[in-house]
């Protein structure tokens, strides 16, 4: 009998084990459910990122230790920065950000190195003489830059910051003024956005060419919403559009610029 | 009864602090304080993540590796030392004398996991007071508008009351990790065993959460890979559960309800852990 106790005594402990487990399942995947709803725990660790951070790194990641390994990656990042190494840059950046997609910092800055830095090396790199190839590696690393701008995004939807940073990437690198301007609405509608947004957007519609309806019904509004908002280049371009347009005198908002105008007698 | 568990509580504090386990705090605010100074040759926004990336990772490798190795030697050393049998010789059940081992780690990783946020708290607070000293004399003479929000933008980076949060979760998984490593100490012979074996609980556990996700979805792995798989899910903890630090030193806040929810399950856990050393410990022969 007393040899039977111990023997009882793991059947309960094993079989509690297991009904405890049957318990939580349920409850376990509503909350990890709602931790990925409320943007938590949603870095995906797969063997392309065991491969880029290598083993140890990569059991460290999965052992909870994700944003430690982000941070000493990221060194290793600025340090091949120091160096010039690009290519090493792109490679880590890619680790940096799969390990913590919610962290705008490495998204942003890692797009930055991208599209301004590396693209700015790569098009005066002495060791290339090819004109060509140059200005190919040039327009790579501004593709890169936008990439990774895109995949923030789409892990931080709520962010205006990165929306931001593809509408002035979309802007100065790529030339495409209405993909910007659509850039500069999205992150405009953001919480927390600041307001000189809404005017971006304008201007890029302003510039687009053929959204200039658009970006004139824009400019109005802004105008409408008071006197700080009245800056001398949403003046002039109202004044413009109103112009090219063809509104009537009397709808006009600037009918003339400020700096038009005749001194007050 | 809870005098007997406070008694042996107090005791067991004292008999970890003697062991001079603190020592570690001297290499987490070495890790901090070094750190900060090394960092700050990035923007401050890099070196304020970094620095909070590093202290809370830190914090979390600290306080589980103090969770096990802590619990592991209690019971072998009680045994080892014979100091078990005088306990239970007196009116102490082995409940009590299991609780008031536990409450007395639970003590030394509160505290621990408190002194390593406030070497954090101090370190991090520096820097932003530096940082907002250079701000502001670099920006002499610009608008005062354009101070202020520069200030505010370098203050709104530095602080982020969302950190109490990642370090409460940090505590509840070490105390779960502890509560796991009492209950495999009633059966294992060592402590040798026990470190290992809670060790594999860990790593296992933290991936418990995509064997149970495998295993529930549909597919065509065989009958032994959906037992295995099964099995992990049903035995091993959801420690991913409490791996939100990583997200909170992004950025992303925790709803209260949230938290709350994680918290409630982690004590889930340490309760059933706790009954089943209980237990096990009930039928063990000493």
């Amino acid at each position: 009998m007393t040899a039977m106790r111990p023997a009882l005594t793991w059947l309960v402990a094993a079989g509690a084990i297991l009904l405890f487990g049957l318990a939580r399942l349920p409850v376990e995947k509503a909350l990890a459910a709602s931790h990925q709803s409320a943007h938590l725990r949603t870095a995906k660790l797969d063997l392309g990122l065991r491969e880029q951070i290598g083993q140890l790194s990569f059991v460290a990641a999965l052992s909870g230790f994700r944003s430690l390994v982000a941070a000493f990656l990221w060194i290793e990042a600025h340090t091949a920065w120091e160096q010039t190494a690009w290519g090493r840059m792109a490679g880590l950046f890619e680790s940096v950000t799969t390990l913590q997609p919610r962290s705008l910092i490495y998204w942003d800055l890692a797009s930055w190195h991208m599209a301004w830095n590396a693209s700015v090396a790569a098009r005066e790199n002495p060791a290339e003489p090819s004109e060509f190839l140059r200005m190919r590696a040039e327009r790579e690393y501004h593709k890169l830059g936008r990439s990774l701008l895109e995949r923030g995004i789409a892990n931080n939807p709520d962010s205006y910051l990165l929306q931001e940073r593809l509408g002035i990437i979309l802007r100065d690198k790529f030339g495409d003024h209405s993909a910007a301007a659509d850039a500069f609405t999205r992150a405009a509608s953001l919480p927390g956005a600041p307001a000189y947004l809404k005017r971006m957007a304008a201007y890029e519609l302003a510039d687009s060419g053929d959204r200039e309806r658009e970006a004139y019904e824009q400019l109005r509004t802004i105008f409408q919403l008071g006197e700080s908002e009245r800056l001398p280049r949403v003046l002039t371009l109202l004044h413009e559009l109103e112009g090219k347009l063809g509104i009537p005198v009397a709808d006009r908002l600037v009918p003339v610029l400020p700096a038009d105008q005749p001194p007050e007698s | 009864m809870i005098r007997r568990i406070f008694a042996i509580a107090s005791v067991t504090w004292t008999e970890l602090v003697r062991l001079k386990v603190f020592y570690f705090l001297i290499i987490f605010a070495l890790l901090v304080i070094g750190n900060s100074f090394f960092l700050a040759r990035f923007s401050f926004e890099e070196e304020f993540q970094m620095l909070k990336d590093i202290s809370l990772g830190a914090m979390s490798i600290f306080s589980s590796l103090l969770a096990i190795l802590a619990t592991a030697t209690l019971l072998p050393k009680d045994i080892e030392d014979r100091t078990i049998y005088t306990i239970l010789a007196k009116p102490v059940s082995r409940t009590e004398y299991l609780l008031g081992k536990l409450s007395g780690v639970f003590l030394l990783l509160a505290l621990s996991v408190l002194l390593m946020g406030a070497v954090f708290a101090v370190v991090l607070t520096m820097r932003v007071q530096n940082v907002l000293q250079v701000t502001e004399a670099d920006m002499a003479g610009m608008p005062a508008a354009d101070i202020a929000a520069a200030l505010a933008k370098i203050r709104q980076t530095g602080h982020d009351p969302n950190l109490l949060s990642g370090g409460l979760v940090i505590m509840i998984k070490a105390w779960l990790l502890a509560a796991l490593t009492l209950f495999i100490s009633t059966f294992a012979t060592t402590a040798i065993f026990t470190t290992i074996s809670a060790f594999a609980v860990y790593f296992i556990g933290h991936l418990q959460a995509t064997a149970r996700d495998y295993w529930l979805a549909a597919n065509d792995s065989g009958f032994f890979t959906h037992a295995i798989l099964g099995a992990v899910a049903l035995i091993f903890p959801d420690l991913q559960a409490f791996n939100l630090v990583d997200d909170i030193v992004a950025g992303t806040p925790v709803p209260l309800v949230l938290l709350a929810k994680t918290v409630a399950l982690g004590c889930g856990y340490i309760a059933v852990y706790t009954a089943l050393a209980a237990a096990v410990f009930h039928g063990r022969e000493l």
